[in-house]
């Protein structure tokens, strides 16, 4: 399978091709040619194009839009206007749920719908930085289901057995859960360079055996079990190491900033260490970097032992900030694969996975209002989500349905009158 | 400069690599079965169970024959087991020292082995129902085999197929939609088929024409399916469930003669068509990979697609079209969820078997049987954990259900056996 997955790597255009458009173009059109067609555009025209496809799904669904298309051709305007009673209610129930709820009174309560999307974002961009991580050095960490897990497992039982100070107890919960994800992420990174095993199959397998492990410990009192339960389902999580709420009568709490320190953490990581640089020379060239005397076997291991520290972060998250009351197996939440698409939209750049990661919180956040409220099922934003990601995985297609240019060239007539000019030059 | 003394340097270790790693793959046999022998030891022998005898039920009410319940006693049988597990290793151990090969069904023959030992000593004191667990088998392998199909036609022409998940689901689903509404399961069938199809026309086109990462694309089409089944299950089935979501379901066909053979005939013989047309489709891809002019074809695009180019064989249209006749027997093979088990389509029921499915591929070394085998395999481990769950065992069931993927992980760290893929999986062709 493919040493390099740098998802998204633009078609670097022939240095005389360049300076030939230099020649032709002015400088501002070519400006303006390079950020229409630009990898930034192609970002926001890959959401745009989801969101449309998303709104066709909810038209086609609804019912009030069915019955309208049995007399379309009477009566178009019926359908039409359905169509768009259904699709905007469906999206404005989406904003209304994410960012600003304008159907309270006063502005910090609308504002709840802001915190919550802070609250779903903060397990997307820990464990979108931790595929990202993998990513920038070749690595595809499909894992960060079973790390999240086994670090939710482990903080969990740290968080309610543990009898410590108030922060003290947040720190080693956060600390225990940091250490299993990245041991169970060290594993496949050890597996990989020792014996080449795929990471990628060694991380769905594990996935799995992360699960029954945590249902294994679920149902076996002394373990997670909660004692005298019966249902696999840990005690509440004690006060002491719960992560405090950032604002009162807000839902998000301080694993927020956890995930803003661990974004800063991924940067510095990677733009400014020796290490971070050894990363991305391997993701770019394993050979090349083993010629230049760099251990590959060695960012393998650390490569993914951070990445699952970073998925195990988002699971911390989910025990010691969300969900408190205690878990039972589905902790995960799907975030694990969640993540994966958080990095890819963010192109494997810490804050671009920052930022992806707010606006797939978004959706979340807003998909459980939209379901409330416009009975559109919350599942669309699965499909939402993948869209985005297909369309941004294949610059090419979304040029092509736009009609965009290819940054980096000329216009296709100037080329070829250059080119024939060059060819009469050579004839002559 | 230093490229020229790097050169040896990175040559001697591939050697040593190389001369590691044989000597690694003839000493596994013999070290595997030495651990699983002294699993044995310390389970049937050091730790036996208090009561003194296991029952092993074998006929079924139809078959020609009856045979009575087989009752051993527990401890003698693991006492025996371990032995005979003990004297198969020193064996696999005597073969390597002569530099040959263990044959597979010593493989086969240990494994049995060392079930009968296993079941004689988890079920002490309980009955299994031999024909039971393995009906179970063969029911929960169906859709894996499938998906396993799949992934090793896709896989030998080098495209990687993690979207088997979405392409049973797909399957799933449409199956129970199109066979609710015709009131015909066989143009449900068909309708698997197709919607396995378009799922993997879409990773067709990605991977090979947009030269996509294909895991990345198998990821997210995963995400896709699972969101687009999931929102119309909940927006439209539901809504209507008696005319959109209840699928007649295939009745089993049992064949005349070999269904009544004590065993095998309940477990082989009296199932639905889909299980008949496996055993078709096993046999057909068996055979033409590696015997027609197709099989060639594809393996040649899997292994080495700038030589199969270079003798004219269209690399792209080759790829595109495997993985979407890939996509389309995974698709088959969803409808087995729907019109020969359940009954009925439920959000995300495939729950990962697709997954299951890329690991027999791989546990299988991209071979169609052994792909089979292993598949059963995985179908028979979760089906002795539902046995065992209902008579009780002593091994917590959850580690049951992880073996499977256990052994993945030594299969491909090269513990088990070496397990090589097609040389060129998951590289796109780009034509220069």
């Amino acid at each position: 399978m493919s040493e390099q997955t740098e998802v998204v790597t633009q078609p670097e255009p022939a240095p005389e091709q360049r300076d030939r458009t230099v020649e032709q173009s002015s400088r501002w059109q070519q400006a303006m040619r390079d950020i229409v067609g630009g990898s930034a555009m192609i970002s926001v025209l890959a959401v745009l194009l989801a969101l449309i496809a998303g709104g066709i799904l909810i038209a086609v669904t609804d019912a009030r839009v069915q019955q309208t298309a049995g007399y379309f051709f009477a009566r178009p305007g019926d359908m039409l206007a359905a169509i768009w009673n259904a699709v905007s209610k469906a999206y404005l129930a989406l904003f209304r749920g994410s960012i600003y709820n304008f159907a309270r009174d006063d502005v910090g309560s609308a504002l709840t719908s802001l915190t919550d999307t802070l609250v779903f974002a903060t397990p997307l961009i820990a464990a979108g930085l931790g595929v990202g991580l993998g990513f920038r050095a070749g690595l595809f960490n499909i894992g960060g289901r079973g790390q999240m897990i086994m670090a939710a497992a482990a903080a969990g039982w740290v968080g309610f057995s543990f009898n410590l100070p108030p922060v003290i107890h947040v720190i080693v919960a956060v600390a225990a859960g940091l250490i299993a994800g990245g041991i169970w992420g060290g594993i496949v990174g050890l597996l990989k360079a020792k014996t080449g095993a795929h990471e990628v199959i060694v991380t769905i397998m594990l996935n799995f055996v992360a699960l029954y492990f945590l249902m294994y410990m679920l149902r076996t009192p002394g373990l997670l079990q909660a004692p005298g339960g019966n249902t696999p389902k840990t005690p509440p999580m004690e006060p002491t190491a719960i992560f405090p709420p950032l604002f009162p009568g807000h839902n998000v709490h301080w694993g927020f900033l956890t995930a803003i320190a661990a974004t800063v953490y991924v940067w510095w990581l990677l733009n400014r260490s020796s290490m971070g640089f050894q990363f991305r020379a391997v993701g770019i060239n394993p050979n090349a970097a083993r010629t230049a005397g760099m251990s590959v076997s060695s960012v393998y291991i650390w490569t993914m032992t951070i990445s699952g520290a970073l998925c195990g972060l988002a699971g911390v998250n989910q025990v010691l900030g969300t969900v408190t009351s205690g878990f039972s197996s589905g902790i995960d939440a799907g975030i694990g694969f969640d993540a994966i698409t958080v990095a890819l939209l963010g192109r494997s750049r810490p804050w671009g996975i920052f930022a992806a990661g707010l606006l797939f919180g978004a959706f979340k956040a807003g998909g459980f209002t939209m379901q409330a409220a416009a009975q559109v099922p919350v599942d669309i934003v699965l499909v939402v989500q993948s869209l985005i990601v297909l369309f941004i995985a294949a610059p090419p297609l979304v040029r092509a349905i736009f009609r965009l240019p290819t940054p980096g060239t000329a216009p296709r007539r100037r080329v070829r009158a250059s080119d024939r000019r060059a060819e009469k030059g050579a004839a002559a | 400069m230093s490229a020229e003394t790097q050169a040896p340097a990175a040559e001697t270790s591939n050697g040593a690599v190389a001369v590691a790693r044989a000597a690694v793959v003839s000493w596994k046999a013999p070290i595997a079965f030495g651990v699983f022998a002294l699993l044995a030891l310390v389970l049937f022998v050091l730790n036996p169970r208090a009561e003194a005898e296991t029952g092993f039920r074998l006929s079924t009410g139809r078959d020609f024959i009856q045979i009575p319940d087989l009752i051993v006693p527990a401890f003698v049988t693991g006492v025996i087991v371990t032995i005979a597990l003990f004297a198969i290793a020193l064996w696999s151990a005597i073969l390597v020292r002569q530099r040959r090969k263990t044959p597979l069904w010593v493989v086969i023959v240990f494994a049995v082995l060392f079930m009968v030992g296993f079941l004689a000593w988890a079920a002490a004191g309980e009955t299994v129902p031999v024909p039971g667990l393995l009906i179970g088998t063969v029911s929960l392998s169906v859709p894996l085999i499938f998906g396993a199909m799949a992934g090793v036609i896709s896989e030998r022409g080098g495209v990687v197929n993690i979207a088997i998940e979405g392409q049973l689901l797909s399957g799933a689903f449409t199956s129970a939609l199109i066979a609710s509404v015709t009131n015909n399961p066989y143009l449900g069938l068909l309708g698997a088929a197709i919607a396995g199809l378009l799922v993997s026309f879409v990773l067709g086109a990605f991977a090979v024409k947009y030269f996509v990462d294909q895991i990345i694309v198998g990821v997210v089409l995963n995400v896709l399916v699972i969101g687009l089944t999931s929102f119309l299950y909940s927006k439209v089935l539901q809504a209507d469930a008696a005319t959109l979501n209840s699928p007649e379901r295939f009745a089993r066909i049992d064949i005349p003669v070999l269904s009544g053979i004590p065993i095998i005939g309940p477990v082989l013989f009296s199932q639905t068509i889909i299980v008949y047309v496996m055993y078709v489709a096993v046999a057909v891809i068996a055979f033409a990979l590696f015997k027609t002019r197709w099989g060639l074809r594809l393996r040649s695009v899997g292994e080495h697609p700038t030589a199969a180019d270079t003798v004219g064989i269209n690399v792209a249209a080759t790829r595109f079209w495997n993985v979407s006749l890939g996509g389309a027997i995974a698709g088959f093979g969803g409808a087995y969820f729907t019109l020969g088990s359940v009954g009925a389509f439920q959000k995300e029921m495939t729950a990962g078997m697709g997954f299951i499915a890329l690991a027999a591929v791989i546990f299988g070394k991209w071979h169609p049987v052994k792909a089979t085998l292993a598949a059963l395999l995985f179908g028979f481990a979760t089906n002795l954990k539902n046995v065992l769950g209902v008579i009780g065992s002593p091994v917590p069931s959850e580690f049951m259900l992880m073996l499977p993927y256990i052994v993945t992980v030594f299969a491909v760290a090269g513990l088990v056996g070496v397990s090589r893929a097609p040389a060129a999986d998951g590289k796109p062709y780009i034509k220069s």
